[in-house]
């Protein structure tokens, strides 16, 4: 990046640490935190669409909705989430390939499975084997956002379900002697009042959401762990910054990346709950 | 190369899945175990096997690219077809050999070595010693009545020696040699080198056989006229080997 940096033997102290910190596998670790950042933003909504779907269909009048939602909620929820971490994203990527396989490459004699492997043919790969390698991270990361959108998702639904169910009856009723539709109660009434008791949990969730993302180094993304693992670790003479063990620095380097992270979204949270519940017959609401 | 960069877009564009597609491959390997295969500053995979690959595509007219991912899973992403290929240090053993398929090899048989710590002179077949999951040294470790810890990456298995949670860790010498030279004394090899395991193969998934054939013929290149013999000689410090 800099020009002093051109013979990496020859430079020490500051100018060393201002080239070592500008390889461009630093640059790799610094932008992956905007992969941490990304998958936040892109599973949050994601959570709340299967939240409400799994919360609203657990309290469906039709019994196969209200088993389906309560499958949902209780198999997740019941399942390690590595395990599922694990299985999602397999499963996924094998299911899409064997769909398309059967689309593109009907013709196709010879068995899927054959043996251990895995085989469809080229044209049925996700991505193609000729895609360029960003798209083939792109369709991992998006795999690996589904596998922790179906997991928060659970985890979610059960919160709104409780939360639903907490918004006191007079409330309801009351609407409901006003002469206002279903629809109306759930949209003027129930919902508004559900988040004053969503929230707790909600934002619970968050915090547990922030503190899974390095699931995503499990994932074989190349999140924020695997570039402290790398950049960290021993490296000899064959590098051009030969270094000893520092992957004890680079973790601690993470460590108050996350805290900070937290830190900051109980600020949030709190700000957000104050809001919610004014006028609330709670406590929060009272003062 | 412009013309088939332009066919390949073209085939692409139309949808049909003509013969240049399958010419494009991904290598699969580790990225954490130099000289054979690490990333490096630039965050480019670089190493022993990563000119091998190169010069092997080049031979095989293969369109290669680079990808990495943790040895734990190393060889069950190449069965389910994530990538085509595994170059990473893979040493040809019949256990392998039972899930997927090895090319000839382009790395001869290379002894294992015990490091320790400087001055350690313990009985080693009663030591505990360090080694990386699912390798010949770990399974080697496993039979000879020593005690084995497990780690998943190769850094993590010297770590345990020098905090001391094994007395020694079991490694390829190559790689060893390197991490010996940067400890400034405080690591020093000891015991006697064990000869296990078959020369190193590219790993390839056992349907694949037209991949396997076209590397084979382009390791026997490469071995033919010397291209093998001077980059085993670059990358392990002027090592001769006759092919």
């Amino acid at each position: 990046m800099f020009n002093h940096c051109a013979d990496p033997s020859l430079v020490d102290g500051l100018s060393w640490w201002s080239c070592y910190l500008t390889t461009g596998k630093h640059i790799n670790f610094y932008q992956s935190f905007l992969v941490v950042f990304a998958l936040l933003l892109l599973t949050v909504p994601i959570i709340l669409a299967f939240g409400f779907a799994g919360a609203l269909a657990r309290r469906s009048r039709m019994l196969p909705v209200r088993w389906f939602g309560l499958g949902y909620t209780s198999m997740v929820r019941g399942i390690p989430d590595i395990i599922f971490f694990l299985f999602v994203p397999i499963a996924m990527d094998q299911g899409i390939e064997y769909l398309r396989h059967q689309w593109k490459c009907s013709d196709w004699l010879e068995p899927v499975r054959q043996g251990n492997d895995f085989v469809v043919c080229t044209a049925a790969k996700m991505p193609l084997g000729i895609s360029p390698q960003w798209v083939h991270e792109t369709y991992g990361f998006l795999l690996a956002t589904l596998a922790f959108a179906i997991v928060f998702g659970a985890f979610a639904a059960n919160t709104l379900h409780g939360a639903l169910g907490a918004v006191p009856k007079a409330q309801l009723e009351t609407a409901a002697a006003f002469g206002m539709s279903r629809g109306q109660i759930f949209r003027r009434i129930h919902l508004p009042q559900m988040w004053a008791y969503a929230l707790p949990g909600l934002s619970n969730l968050w915090m547990i959401l922030i503190k899974a993302t390095p699931l995503l180094f499990l994932l074989g993304v190349e999140d924020i762990v695997y570039w402290a693992r790398e950049l960290g670790g021993t490296k000899t003479a064959r590098f051009a910054y030969p270094h000893p063990d520092w992957r004890l620095g680079y973790f601690l380097v993470l460590l108050v990346f996350y805290l900070g992270l937290t830190w900051v979204s109980e600020k949030f949270f709190n700000n957000l709950t104050r809001r919610v519940s004014k006028g609330q017959t709670t406590i929060g609401g009272t003062v | 190369m412009k013309l088939t960069t332009l066919l390949t877009t073209a085939a692409l564009a139309t949808g049909i899945a003509s013969a240049s597609m399958a010419d494009a491959i991904r290598m699969g390997t580790e990225g954490a175990y130099p000289p054979y295969n690490f990333v490096n500053d630039a965050g480019e995979v670089d190493g022993f096997e990563r000119e091998v690959g190169d010069a092997l595509c080049e031979r095989a007219e293969l369109e290669c690219t680079w990808v990495t991912n943790d040895w734990d899973s190393i060889i069950p992403n190449l069965v389910s077809g994530n990538y085509d290929t595994i170059i990473a240090g893979m040493s040809i053993t019949d256990e392998r050999d039972e899930v997927i398929d090895f090319t000839s090899e382009y790395f001869p048989p290379d002894p294992s070595t015990y490091v320790a710590l400087a001055g350690y002179d313990g009985d080693l077949s009663g030591a505990v010693v360090a080694a990386q999951t699912s390798t010949i040294q770990a399974s080697y470790i496993a039979s000879s009545g020593a005690t084995l810890v497990e780690f998943a990456t190769p850094e993590e298995t010297v770590a345990a020696v020098r905090n001391g949670e094994a007395d020694a860790v079991l490694a390829d010498d190559a790689f060893l040699a390197d991490i010996v030279n940067a400890s400034n004394g405080e690591l020093a090899f000891t015991g006697e080198p064990v000869s296990i395991g078959g020369g190193i193969g590219m790993g390839i998934r056992e349907s694949d056989t037209e991949l396997k054939d076209k590397m084979n013929a382009a390791i026997a290149s490469i071995k033919a006229d010397g291209t093998l013999t001077a980059l085993i000689a670059k990358w392990f410090d002027g090592r001769m080997v006759k092919y």
